[in-house]
């Protein structure tokens, strides 16, 4: 796909992460108009600007009612916009909100050409939330492991224990109450802040 | 028990109802398990409750008739059983604003038309000092803030499109964007206009109340085709509410249904300035001063909560008036049949025909609603840009 015929793509997405990685997949498959905006003041002003042909917007977003005034017959608007799905489109609807994502297009602009545009960006997004949840999930653990370490200082100094017992003391008290061992050495932490 | 449930909202204190029906236990007194979700969009609402991701959701009166009429979007016909609240919206201004229409104000600053017509002499002033025009936001191209707006201020001589700037500004970042100056003034829901005045950024010039006697605000929404093929489940649904509506609207409750409301993972604002909206008495600039009105929001008192097809016309009316709809028969009927009395009623028990007749619109200017000539009732307004 050459340059003039690269609809202009708009990303409105406040986290610079997801945009970035969204910008490369469609740089990759040949878009290259790609524009990111993640300030929300002056949101319409700066699309009208922009003049683009696709936006796409994260789910999360609230100003995401700001673009549905697009449609609205107004002054400020140039060129109609209207959303990409329609009544046919069921499944592309719910696979996009699945995804967390949303896009809008200049009304002309044809079908075909934004199917790819719209797979590319659910898949982007999908992998996406997928790491962020392996990164929330490793941070849980590091954070898990902090406290532990913490729990198993106080055992050792106040029960005069090594650092292997401190461990088996907490383990086989989280699996005796069913709890997470993170949770026993919290409650650690927790009781000796109180009786300081 | 039936399978569980999935309901949207938006963090407003006119959600109150249905938050209530959840958290003080009157939906599992049904029978029903739900899980209120928490959204940040009424576009994200109306596309999750159109593709089925929700059963039901909290939302604006006339996305639900948009839906139906295939307005702006997917046409899905909606079924709306249940009014989650009359009025509850407030117009609140800058200082700076409220300064220059107290300055050019006669008669009574509670007088919708006295503020509509001072502010008309403000857009004139500063159209001549070649200042730019002023800009009031709202929360969505089909939602009551819009319409009540653009009525307020068309009956004083302003025309929304031509002499100021509308527009659309999610509710959380309205009091933010009057504070930078971003727009000059506002039209939304609790708890936002009592959120502006509290940092004293803003004064509630008025409660659409003053510009609408009643006026259906937000309803408990579905798709026609799921009210169709769950009657038992909607009759139960609308029975929680209609509970959780009573239980809200007595006084000595409403310390609790505030605490409830105020929630993190529900409204998210201290419980004092949700009271404040469910007492209609609310602070209405930043020295303190308190206004009072019986009519501020509507939760279920004064068979708030059953639906009125005539509100439905009414609505439908103002998309006409202002180039979002075409006018006709058919489009009309379609509105009226997403207001659903016979829902309502079957639900509670009660015999249609016992049902006292719904108090009027009670609009501030023009003639009285007639919901049977929209065309002559509109051609009223000197205002407004109706399709060929």
């Amino acid at each position: 796909m050459g340059a003039e015929s690269s609809p202009k793509i708009v990303i409105v997405d406040e986290s610079p992460i997801r945009a970035a990685v969204l910008e490369e997949g469609l740089r990759e498959a040949g878009f290259t108009g790609v524009v990111h905006i993640s300030e929300m003041q002056s949101l319409l002003a700066r699309i009208y600007t922009l003049d683009p042909d696709v936006i796409l917007i994260d789910l999360e977003n609230p100003s995401r009612d700001v673009l549905e005034q697009m449609f609205q017959v107004s002054r400020a608007v140039r060129r109609p916009i209207a959303m990409f799905v329609d009544q046919s489109d069921a499944a592309s609807i719910q696979a996009s909100v699945d995804a967390g994502v949303s896009a809008y297009i200049v009304d002309g602009l044809k079908k075909e050409r934004i199917k790819p545009i719209l797979d590319l960006c659910i898949s982007r997004f999908n992998a996406f939330a997928k790491l962020q949840d392996e990164l929330d999930r490793t941070k849980s653990a590091l954070e898990d492991r902090k406290v532990i370490d913490r729990a198993k200082g106080i055992l050792m100094k106040l029960k005069g224990l090594t650092e292997d017992e401190a461990y088996v003391l907490l383990r086989s008290t989280a699996m005796r109450e069913k709890k997470k061992i993170g949770e026993i050495a919290q409650s650690i932490l927790t009781a000796s802040e109180m009786l300081k | 028990m039936t399978g569980p449930l999935r309901i949207g909202f938006i963090p407003l204190v006119d959600a109150a109802a249905l938050i209530v029906a959840v958290d003080k236990g009157f939906a599992a007194a049904e029978g029903l398990d739900v899980t209120l979700v928490r959204e940040v969009s009424w576009s994200n609402v109306r596309d999750k409750l159109n593709i089925g991701l929700f059963d039901a959701a909290h939302l604006l009166a006339p996305v639900a008739i948009a839906s139906s009429l295939g307005l702006g979007h997917v046409k899905v016909p909606i079924a709306a059983p249940f009014n989650l609240g009359l009025n509850g919206n407030a117009i609140t201004v800058s200082p700076a604003l409220h300064a220059a229409i107290m300055a050019e104000i006669s008669g009574d600053p509670f007088d919708p038309l006295a503020t509509a017509l001072a502010l008309a002499r403000v857009v004139a002033k500063r159209r001549r000092s070649g200042a730019e025009p002023l800009t009031f936001g709202m929360t969505f191209p089909f939602s009551t803030h819009n319409y009540q707006l653009r009525f307020w201020m068309a009956a004083g001589g302003v025309d929304p499109d031509e002499d100021v700037r509308l527009v659309v500004l999610p509710p959380p970042y309205m009091v933010d964007s009057l504070a930078s100056g971003h727009v000059d003034a506002f039209c939304v829901g609790a708890p936002w206009n009592s959120v502006a005045v509290d940092l004293g950024v803003g004064h509630i010039l008025h409660f659409v109340a003053d510009i609408l006697v009643r006026a259906v605000e937000k309803v408990l929404a579905v798709r026609q085709e799921w009210s169709e093929k769950n009657p038992e489940v909607l009759a139960a649904l609308v029975r929680a509410a209609f509970r959780a509506a009573e239980y809200i609207e007595q006084p000595e409750n409403r310390a609790e249904a505030a605490r409830i409301l105020a929630q993190p993972e529900r409204i998210g604002v201290d419980a004092e300035v949700v009271q404040r909206t469910l007492d209609g008495r609310l602070k209405i600039s930043p020295d303190g001063k308190i206004r009072e009105s019986s009519r501020y929001l509507l939760v279920g008192r004064e068979d708030a909560a059953r639906p009125d097809p005539m509100q439905a016309a009414w609505l439908y009316a103002q998309m006409v008036r202002w180039g979002q709809a075409s006018i006709s028969p058919e489009a009309l009927g379609t509105a009226q049949a997403v207001f659903r009395p016979d829902l309502y009623d079957a639900a509670l028990g009660r015999e249609e025909t016992l049902t006292e007749t719904p108090g009027a619109i009670g609009a501030f200017a023009g003639p009285p609603f007639d919901a049977d000539d929209i065309a002559g009732h509109l051609a009223a307004f000197e205002i407004g840009r109706p399709k060929p």
